[in-house]
């Protein structure tokens, strides 16, 4: 196998080396096949290196495990699938052939937070199968773990202990409790569930706060979409956000307005709010400020065709109308730059005449990877507004 | 290994050697049903004796409950079923689960990370397209445009994101339509609004033998396999609301196209070189002697639309389905025989096997129509007790069958 390999997978496989030093020196770490699997790329570039690689590698003792899980950190989304085959494959055997699996060194990876929220799934995956105490000991503690999974499971126990307290007519446990799970709550059910029940204790909750919607717009528009066509048309938003600017719209004369949302979801209804256009294109501009220069990624949904762009640079686009909206249908990764980040969304609707094919609206958020909301610097309001029932 | 024992449980010495052969070249052997309406995507299990009644405690081999959700149908290859779901809140959780054809027993399970969109339908599942086999391998295909290719045994073969690939791969209701194999090419058909494409893979390696642009709409069609004398030069038919494509499997070059707009979720079916489309209710063609570039008609009749489930042509007759109505026709001539009204909504397809057609409904209740006679006959209504939306298997004279919740072999 590593006659097989490039050099550079080797000069790739001491990178690794560094990277998995604090794995136990009986974890003897196949680096130059972990470094194969992580050179697999996109259009099946590396596929055969890989597979030889998880064949050597499904073959090993356990203790390899620590290794391969921690080359999840920074391998791309197909790598870590051959990575996480590996896993289950050496797993299996191990189970089947009656090996001790390393517990205690995979319990330590998946609390250990600075690694992989993947791998550390699929490590708590691994233990499960051979100790489900491990579900009642570890996940109480992982209400703001950076795994959404995780959470989800943490939210649902506290959720269902909140919903017994408040059987007992322990209200201000209750309440207390709703609040701190809503804190671990990503997730769209969990967290309207949650919010109606605080909510009906009487409790004020910013939902856009929550999420890490962006609520303040300005828009401006309509411009020509018949035909679909004004989608690929570079109209002057485009080219520069001027907010003084008198443009020339579908309609004749057209200024930006400020629209502001209080949709619990963040949504702006441009048919509901603007007007229904048809065959329109509607620009919607807003900024974004970041104390530092950091990746995060905004989750946008929408029922029509849209493009974003961040700080002048277009980040995706998707020319797709009238198939569902939901909450984070796209996520977007950008890279923030410190200070004011101008964020463009141009929002295109077409002119279906169905009954279902009339929403002209968009929901953005921002977040990390996980989901949990991060603000814009000069975002102040409290998650729980009111003063005397803060947390 | 598997594969060979399967072909050999039915087939006299003698005729080996010609199974084997043909397996080599087409992937495929007889017993098995490795992909979306089975073998040759007809739906008919030739051989095959599954029962006609069940219930709870009557003909059920097994039932097993499962973790995920999936609209896609179990496949068989030998003494194993193999079975995809998708879980997690966002469905991003990839499951390929094999069972042993005769206890249910779970052999083994892999699990990937979606590495595209899976948004679906709330009646869909990331789940959604039936996974495909050459006997060697698995080929596990998500809405989210994962291709998992997995040996018999589980062990990771290679794996393309083709939403990874192509971002804007990817419709918001799903995808649904599954891959095909021909020879040593396994197929896929992506298209939405979006981007739109239909690509050939290595089956050993995963790597691209050819993409083609498609037609920007969504579509849940499957692509399947018109096989002439000359295995080596099957084509691979893409069905599509602009008509049906006929490509070189191996080569994605063009050999003819029929282009009248056709349905874009049933799928078409192919019966003696005859191709049957769910175009302008059916059209039947087959490819021309003289115009190499457009098929011949054979004849089209509007009265055979079809709704979700796809055509099934079985014993010289074609049957169709639109809302609960199903329609039988002289597959030569198209005319109309008889109509049978069943009762509720069908996404599944229907199969078929030793005279009788089996429907399997969304509120699970299954009918089995007897159609060896001048009428279709409903000879047994059963009730599965939920909701079933995959196109079955038959193997081993047994019906598989998933819902959300559960895997059944229904067999004596």
């Amino acid at each position: 196998m590593t006659q097989r390999l490039p050099a550079r997978l080797l000069t790739a496989s001491a990178t690794l080396l560094l990277l998995t030093a604090s794995v136990p020196a009986d974890a003897a770490a196949p680096a130059e096949l972990i470094s194969a699997i992580k050179s697999v790329d996109k259009k099946g570039k590396g596929n055969r290196a890989a597979r030889e690689a998880v064949a050597e590698l499904s073959g090993s003792e356990p203790a390899v495990l620590l290794p391969l899980l921690a080359a999840f950190r920074n391998a791309n989304p197909l790598a870590t699938n051959y990575l996480r085959s590996a896993a289950e494959t050496i797993v299996d055997r191990s189970i089947a052939a009656k090996k001790k699996l390393p517990r205690k060194r995979l319990e330590a990876f998946i609390t250990d937070r600075k690694n992989d929220p993947q791998a550390r799934r699929l490590a708590f995956e691994i233990v499960e199968r051979v100790d489900d105490t491990v579900v009642d000991r570890l996940i109480p503690g992982m209400l703001t773990d950076p795994n959404p999974v995780f959470r989800r499971q943490a939210v649902a126990r506290l959720l269902d202990l909140a919903g017994r307290l408040q059987k007992e007519n322990q209200q201000d446990l209750a309440r207390s409790l709703y609040k701190r799970t809503l804190q671990g709550a990503t997730d769209d059910d969990q967290v309207k569930t949650i919010a109606k029940l605080l909510r009906k204790m009487g409790e004020k909750v910013d939902l856009p706060r929550h999420f890490g919607f962006l609520t303040n717009w300005h828009i401006v528009g309509p411009f020509d979409n018949t035909g679909s066509k004004g989608f690929n048309v570079a109209y002057p938003p485009e080219k520069q956000v001027d907010l003084k600017a008198k443009l020339k719209g579908k309609l004749g004369a057209a200024t930006w307005k400020s629209y502001k949302t209080t949709n619990d979801f963040g949504i702006v209804d441009i048919a509901k709010q603007i007007s229904p256009y048809k065959g329109a294109v509607m620009y919607c501009t807003t900024v974004f400020e970041s104390k530092t220069p950091r990746s995060i990624q905004f989750r946008l949904g929408t029922p029509n065709a849209w493009k974003l762009w961040v700080n002048d640079r277009q980040v995706f686009a998707n020319e797709e109308y009238h198939r569902g909206m939901k909450l984070d249908q796209y996520s977007v990764p950008v890279t923030l730059r410190a200070g004011s980040n101008t964020i463009l969304l141009k929002i295109c609707q077409n002119e279906q005449d169905q009954d279902w094919a009339q929403r002209y609206q968009f929901q953005v958020r921002t977040c990390d990877v996980s989901g949990i909301a991060v603000l814009s610097a000069d975002r102040s309001a409290a998650l729980f507004p009111s003063k005397e029932t803060r947390p | 290994m598997t594969t060979l024992r399967s072909a050999t449980r039915r087939v006299p010495p003698p005729a080996l050697s010609l199974v084997l052969a043909a397996a080599l070249v087409t992937g495929l052997a007889g017993a098995d049903w490795r992909q979306f309406r089975g073998n040759d995507s007809s739906s008919v299990a030739p051989g095959e004796k599954p029962p006609l009644a069940w219930g709870d405690t009557e003909n059920i081999a097994w039932k097993i409950p499962l973790s995920g959700r999936g609209l896609s149908g179990p496949i068989i290859v030998g003494d194993r079923v193999y079975l995809t779901s998708s879980d997690g809140f966002d469905q991003d959780r990839l499951l390929v689960e094999c069972y042993d054809v005769k206890t249910g027993v779970r052999r083994w399970r892999r699990t990937f990370q979606a590495t595209g969109r899976t948004q679906c339908h709330s009646k869909m599942a990331n789940a959604t397209p039936t996974p495909a086999s050459d006997g060697k391998r698995i080929f596990a295909f998500y809405s989210s445009n994962d291709l998992v290719c997995l040996d018999l045994d589980g062990n990771l073969q290679w794996y393309r994101g083709l939403t990874h690939d192509y971002p804007n791969a990817s419709n918001s209701l799903g995808m649904a339509s599954s891959p095909v194999v021909i020879g040593d090419t396994v197929i896929v058909q992506v298209e939405s609004q979006s981007e739109s494409f239909a690509t050939g893979l290595d089956v050993a390696t995963g790597t691209t033998r050819w993409h083609r642009k498609q037609h920007r709409f969504d579509n849940w069609s499957s692509p399947i396999a018109l096989t002439g004398k000359d295995p080596a030069k099957s084509l691979v038919l893409l069905q599509n609301m602009v008509g049906l494509t006929a490509l070189d499997a191996r080569t994605g070059r063009e050999a003819w196209q029929y282009d009248q707009p056709a349905s874009r979720t049933p799928s078409s079916v192919v019966a003696n070189g005859t191709v049957y489309i769910p175009s302008n209710g059916l059209t039947v063609v087959r490819p021309s002697g003289t115009d190499k570039k457009t098929p011949e008609i054979a004849w089209k009749n509007n009265r055979f639309s079809s709704g979700t489930p796809s055509p099934l042509v079985y014993r010289g007759k074609v049957f169709t389905m639109s809302g609960p109505i199903v329609k039988c026709g002289d597959a030569s001539t198209g005319k109309l025989l008889w109509q049978l009204r069943l009762k509720g909504a069908f996404t599944s397809s229907p199969v078929a096997a030793n005279g009788h057609l089996y429907y399997f409904g969304e509120t699970g209740a299954t009918y089995v129509v007897d159609v060896t006679g001048a009428k279709g006959k409903i000879v047994a209504e059963n009730a599965m007790g939920a909701t079933i939306l995959c196109t079955p298997a038959i193997a081993d004279n047994a019906v598989f069958v998933r819902s959300n919740g559960h895997l059944w072999k229904i067999s004596k």
